[in-house]
């Protein structure tokens, strides 16, 4: 394991200045992700154009790990329709549970995130705000468990 | 070696070599466990007696005539006398076994409270519990209709004997409380709150699973009663530990469990039960389990309980003192009376990445809430990090820390 690897330069830069923080308000849908483990809390609003998510935004406290992971994939979906971002979410959680899986080239910025399957215990923190956000476009108001 | 006279007497490198795990490297680098109070690790001794028993001498205890039987009744019911004497118990009648604290809790919340609680009753916890300290509570709560009350605790993490005199009510029939704070290392006024508790005619039980290893506990002077504690965070094995209860309170109390062990007769239509301490011990109990207790209380004897608490305080100040300089640390937990424990925050860097990074370096300490989220919510943190000691730990480990949190500073730039 290389804490380099982990701690790449984009998750410290997405912790440090995550984007598109804060609130939408109003906002078409929200969902709330806690990870008992570590106490991260994410809270996720999003706005809807027909199958699209227009725009969202994502609050909270958490470790590095889960801060700039709710950044970069607030980037990497704002725009995409709700199959796109399914399609998103399956590849960003192959690469990050399966060892030896290959980075598919349209992650993006995304593949920041690799690193983490070396450490298997991050993983919960890197993929609870795709959790949460699948509870968002679920429209279920409860809150989402990574446990 | 430090020219500190409490280092000379106690020789911390040949206690170290006594456990063989702390030996083995983690990443590549020396293991430096400080995560003692959430589970301490094995002496060759404790390793040895268990092992020893496995191979030579195991058979189901109080039920055969035959020797193997014999000798495995002889060693489980030897751990309960030593137990008793450890901490001064009056009898080996008021010595349970258990699996743990949290189920020693459990029995006398579901055995002693339950059938005695009603409606408009209290029971008062303190601000700092552990969550085993809280839910056994709130589960008996709810099942008879009394209230939970909480004395407060200040910046620092004390609970003062004022704040607890005033939350104490006539309605008031148990208190339960840490001896020992897990997550702060708060030591509590345990025998102050007995005798205080004793006269509103309330009922103590003190959750004594971070004292137990770390200072002389004894049960006659402190007068609660009930006290429980674990032997796997006293250097012996899991799944073992202890409740210590006053006689006359444990008979009048209805077995918790049914099974093999704590009954005399069974008929379909009756069963008697078994004195006291057989009656809470149903089913076959964890035989090896007590084995390895006694060795560990042996082999804290032979340290000396009073010599161990020492190192520890001095690694304690040591600890405060090395850590304190390190910028943008701040301690979680600053009570005059502590227990060598420190909960720790980094500025800009989570206790969760903290952790990583710290075991990167070989360096094991917990992060998270410390199954005591009311203590960080209070602190208004989600978590920390967290630095305890044993008898094992070295002034050394103190150094090797501080360079990790060096080398978290460097990654998080």
């Amino acid at each position: 394991m290389d804490l380099k690897d982990l701690y790449r330069e984009v998750i410290l830069d997405h912790n440090k200045s995550p984007r598109l923080f804060g609130r939408l308000d109003p906002a078409d849908s929200s969902a709330d992700g806690h990870n008992p483990l570590c106490g991260d809390r994410l809270h996720i609003t999003v706005r809807l154009d027909g199958d699209r998510v227009s725009d969202l935004r994502f609050e909270g406290k958490g470790c590095a790990i889960s801060v700039a992971s709710a950044s970069l994939m607030c980037e990497a979906v704002k725009g995409k329709k709700r199959d796109d971002i399914s399609h998103l979410f399956h590849e960003v959680h192959e690469v990050l549970t399966k060892h030896d899986a290959p980075v598919p080239e349209d992650l993006g910025k995304l593949a920041a995130l690799t690193g983490v399957r070396d450490f298997p215990v991050r993983v919960k923190c890197a993929s609870l705000c795709w959790h949460t956000l699948n509870a968002a476009l679920e429209r279920s108001a409860s809150t989402v468990k990574t446990e | 070696m430090s020219a500190n006279p409490k280092t000379v007497v106690y020789d911390a490198e040949r206690v170290w070599r006594d456990f063989p795990i702390l030996a083995r490297e983690v990443h590549g680098k020396p293991l430096v466990f400080l995560d003692s109070a959430a589970s301490s690790q094995r002496p060759r001794q404790v390793i040895e007696a268990v092992d020893a028993y496995e191979t030579l001498h195991h058979a189901n205890v109080h039920r055969g005539v035959h020797q193997l039987s014999q000798e495995a009744t002889a060693m489980f019911e030897h751990a309960r006398e030593r137990v008793r004497g450890f901490v001064n118990a009056a009898s080996i009648r008021e010595v349970i076994f258990t699996r743990g604290t949290t189920e020693s809790i459990n029995l006398v919340a579901q055995s002693y409270a339950r059938p005695r609680l009603k409606p408009g009753d209290e029971i008062l916890l303190t601000a700092l519990e552990h969550h085993a300290n809280i839910v056994p509570w709130q589960l008996v709560a709810e099942q008879t209709g009394a209230s939970i009350k909480v004395a407060p605790m200040d910046r620092r993490g004390v609970v003062s004997i004022d704040d607890f005199a005033a939350a104490l009510t006539p309605r008031t029939r148990i208190v339960a409380c840490a001896h020992v704070s897990n997550a702060l290392g708060t030591v509590l006024p345990v025998r102050e709150i007995t005798r205080l508790a004793h006269a509103r005619g309330a009922v103590v039980l003190v959750d004594g699973a971070q004292a137990v290893p770390h200072q002389r506990v004894d049960l006659a002077k402190l007068d609660c009663d009930f006290y429980a504690f674990s032997a796997h965070k006293m250097y012996g094995p899991t799944g073992i530990g202890v409740l210590v209860g006053r006689e006359a309170l444990l008979e009048s109390m209805p077995p918790w469990q049914g099974g093999g062990d704590m009954i005399l007769t069974v008929s379909f239509e009756k069963s008697t039960f078994n004195e006291l301490p057989f009656k809470f011990e149903a089913g076959t109990p964890n035989i090896s389990g007590a084995v390895g207790l006694a060795a560990a209380i042996d082999y804290i004897d032979s340290l000396g309980i009073d010599n161990i608490h020492a190192h520890e305080q001095h690694l304690l100040a040591a600890a405060t003192e090395k850590l304190s300089r390190v910028p943008g640390l701040t301690i979680i937990g600053t009570a005059p009376d502590k227990a060598a424990v420190i909960s720790f925050t980094l500025d800009g860097i989570h206790p969760h990445d903290l952790g990583t990074i710290l075991d990167s370096e070989g360096v094991a300490v917990r992060t998270g809430h410390h199954c005591a989220m009311p203590v960080m919510e209070f602190f208004g943190v989600p978590a920390t990090a967290r630095a305890s000691f044993a008898c094992y730990s070295r002034e050394s480990d103190i150094d090797s820390l501080v360079r990790a949190l060096a080398r978290a500073r460097e990654v998080f730039g």
